[in-house]
């Protein structure tokens, strides 16, 4: 007891205090890019320590995984916009401090919808109302694949992180149901390539490049998202009730209103991640459809700030470590999970390095009798620099 | 009836994994720290029990049961822990948002289990599957009289040591928990951290201890999954990963309480091997009743929040970080 008296009146070794003035983008940047560093070291030693290669030759074997054909190029950068699409969609409900990790069920009901349209009206419809209905249908499900756990949120405040969970289990059996239901040829437990003959329901080729349709697509929605969260008032309403739901509904903000709405929104645009995915890349579904990207693509729309246009270098960083991993694996006859631990630990660090971004770290140094006035000087020699 | 016994066996099983985590992460949230990555938590103590006891099984001839116990024991516990100490480093030193922080556990610890479990056997020099059949039969060894009693005693006897421990584990937390002063401290640090901080608890401390020893029973779920149920092999299918998530529904199932988890944990286990177990199921029709152990989550959740009984809800800064000078 009385060494912890004794600390009490000395002044810590180390003091943490919240900066008051943000630190400058570029040096925010650096710190990030610091830590980005870091990582890559630590997983270069961690890849030499199994593999016994030189960590720059790996690197630039991920590098050629990634960006060696324009093939693979376009591949890297449909994955890209399909992670950046589901992170759009997440980006609203987390500004509203409602927490999605549901996105794997919206995205998986967005793309169950899409097969079916596929699978049953392929001889019906032509090319362009075919898309279209599948787009509104996916907006649909995904939408209320995210409504049910927003109402329960609004209306008794259930636990939401859990029950977005739970409605991922239901997806992916529904899913399940789905593809013992559709599967082709039968006895293989798959849906295979739905339409490969015909290509219905399958995106067009635009330019030549059968991908660009879902670059435009997932672009003008990060757009769009961009408008709504910043420039509207619904996008106000959403920063208010998660910055504090008492002060929204101070400000006589409807705040069940506006948590359905936003749930809705948040897994319309999953839903469409869905139908991105079947219609504009695997062509067939899968209980691993999403595949993990429900949950990586949270860590897009948090790093990112919820900044569509942010999340776009995250989720591009993201897939080439995925693309490149792949490649090590199958180069190095490991396998493909070595890029979920290079993912894990670079966001790691980057998540930590946040912590040096808004918080000032001071060690004791010399002993000072008046310690506010201390802070006062640094606090304004910061200001001048 | 021999149906019903075999359903319960399959309930029990299953629930044991389940159990351990949930009793863990009983215990880490009641310190205000909602870790989400129990998943991977679980997946650092599965691996890395056996990856040791595979060394071990493969540079001794004559393994000794009793060193395979401890060695598995004791590596899942450390390295499930190490699992929590990243946790605990990032949200509660670096201040990270916790279930970003959990998730990123998760993605990490799965992809370095699943890695491991992958490749282990070749960085060895065998072939096919890593197996450690010794550890799993000394993990697996029932009580001699268990076989030579009526069915359902027999079952009830018949389960390797792990299952009654998880009992007793979860026994021990509640206890601890409910009944001792240093329970009673750490529920103040997540009931409101600002005020036992003012009386004098060392906030930090507490939230460390008890994430970090939370992960380790939780990891132990993973050590059961791997040693018990798939019976010292790995399983790369992403078993562990669903069990991971269905522990961290459980801990709110049984309201913060794992005493009440342990019937939870094997009602849950029953629901889980129900579609098993009902006669004339097509393929797809098995589908949908694998849905039932996450609708009932689902119910129990609404239920829960309908009812919204003191006792019943989540430490109060649950999932909070805290800074001592936002105060």
């Amino acid at each position: 007891m009385k060494n912890e008296n004794e600390n009490k009146y000395n002044e810590p070794f180390i003091r943490i205090s919240k900066r008051g003035i943000p630190l400058p983008f570029w040096k925010a940047l650096g710190i990030r890019a610091v830590a980005l560093l870091a990582a890559l070291i630590l997983c270069g030693i961690i890849i030499f320590s199994i593999i016994k290669l030189n960590p720059v030759n790996v690197y630039v074997a991920m590098f050629e995984g990634a960006f060696s054909t324009t093939k693979r190029i376009w591949v890297t950068i449909r994955d890209t916009m399909m992670l950046l699409c589901i992170g759009i969609g997440l980006a609203p409900s987390f500004m509203m401090r409602f927490w999605n990790i549901g996105a794997e069920g919206q995205i998986l009901m967005g793309g169950i919808v899409s097969a079916a349209c596929m699978i049953y009206l392929s001889k019906t419809l032509t090319t362009l109302p075919m898309l279209l209905l599948m787009l509104g249908f996916s907006i649909i499900a995904g939408g209320i694949w995210g409504l049910i756990p927003g109402i329960f949120k609004a209306i008794w405040n259930t636990n939401e992180t859990l029950f977005t969970l739970m409605m991922n289990y239901i997806a992916i059996q529904l899913t399940a149901y789905c593809v013992a239901l559709w599967e082709n040829p039968i006895g293989s437990n798959t849906v295979g390539i739905i339409n490969p003959r015909t290509r219905a329901g399958w995106f067009p080729e635009l330019f030549g490049q059968p991908y660009l349709l879902n670059v435009l697509l997932v672009i003008t929605l990060a757009v769009l998202m961009y408008i709504y969260l910043h420039y509207t008032k619904q996008g106000y309403e959403i920063a208010v009730v998660g910055e504090s739901e008492n002060t929204a509904r101070y400000a006589a903000i409807n705040v069940p209103k506006v948590i359905m709405r936003t749930t809705f929104i948040s897994g319309a645009v999953c839903g469409i991640a869905g139908f991105l995915a079947v219609a504009g890349a695997s062509h067939t579904i899968s209980t691993s459809t999403a595949g993990g990207r429900g949950f990586t693509a949270i860590i897009v729309a948090w790093l990112a700030k919820f900044n569509p246009f942010i999340m776009i270098p995250i989720s591009a960083l993201l897939v080439f470590l995925d693309k490149g991993s792949i490649e090590i694996s199958s180069r190095y006859n490991l396998n493909d999970h070595v890029s979920n631990m290079i993912i894990g630990i670079i966001l790691f660090f980057i998540l930590g390095s946040e912590f040096f971004i808004n918080y000032q770290v001071k060690f004791r140094g010399r002993r000072n009798e008046n310690i506010p006035e201390c802070e006062q000087q640094c606090n304004t020699k910061e200001v001048e620099a | 009836m021999t149906q019903l016994i075999a359903l319960l066996q399959a309930g029990i099983m299953f629930g044991t994994v389940i159990l351990y985590g949930s009793t863990g992460e009983t215990l880490t949230e009641k310190s205000g720290n909602l870790n989400l990555g129990v998943p991977g938590i679980m997946y650092l103590g599965g691996i890395m029990g056996l990856m040791t006891t595979f060394y071990y099984e493969m540079n001794n001839p004559n393994p000794n049961k009793f060193v395979c116990l401890v060695l598995a024991m004791v590596s899942a516990f450390i390295a499930s822990m190490l699992g929590g100490l990243i946790y605990c480093i990032l949200t509660v030193s670096l201040r990270t948002n916790q279930n970003v922080t959990g998730l990123t556990l998760t993605i990490f610890a799965g992809g370095f289990a699943n890695f491991f479990g992958g490749i282990l056997n070749r960085l060895a020099g065998g072939v096919g599957q890593i197996s450690v059949a010794t550890t799993s039969a000394a993990f697996r060894a029932t009580l001699p009289f268990a076989k030579s009693l009526p069915p359902l005693l027999s079952m009830l006897f018949g389960f390797g040591f792990m299952v009654y421990l998880a009992i007793v584990v979860a026994l021990l937390v509640n206890w601890f928990i409910n009944r001792t002063s240093v329970g009673l401290n750490l529920r103040a640090v997540g009931e409101n951290p600002a005020t036992a901080d003012a009386a004098a608890i060392n906030v930090t401390l507490y939230k460390y201890l008890a994430t970090c020893i939370g992960a380790g029973i939780s990891g132990l779920g993973g050590l059961f999954y791997v040693m018990d149920y798939t019976k010292g092999t790995w399983d790369s299918g992403g078993g562990i990963e669903g069990l991971g998530w269905l522990a961290v529904a459980l801990v709110i199932f049984s309201s913060w309480n794992s005493k009440r988890g342990i019937w939870g944990a094997y009602l849950f286990g029953m629901l889980y091997w129900l579609f098993f177990y009902i006669p004339n199921l097509t393929r797809r029709s098995m589908e949908l009743f694998k849905m039932l152990p996450y609708l009932v989550t689902i119910i129990v959740l609404v239920f829960v929040s309908l009812r919204r009984k003191r006792e019943n809800q989540p430490p109060g800064s649950l999932g909070l970080p805290y800074f001592r000078e936002e105060r």
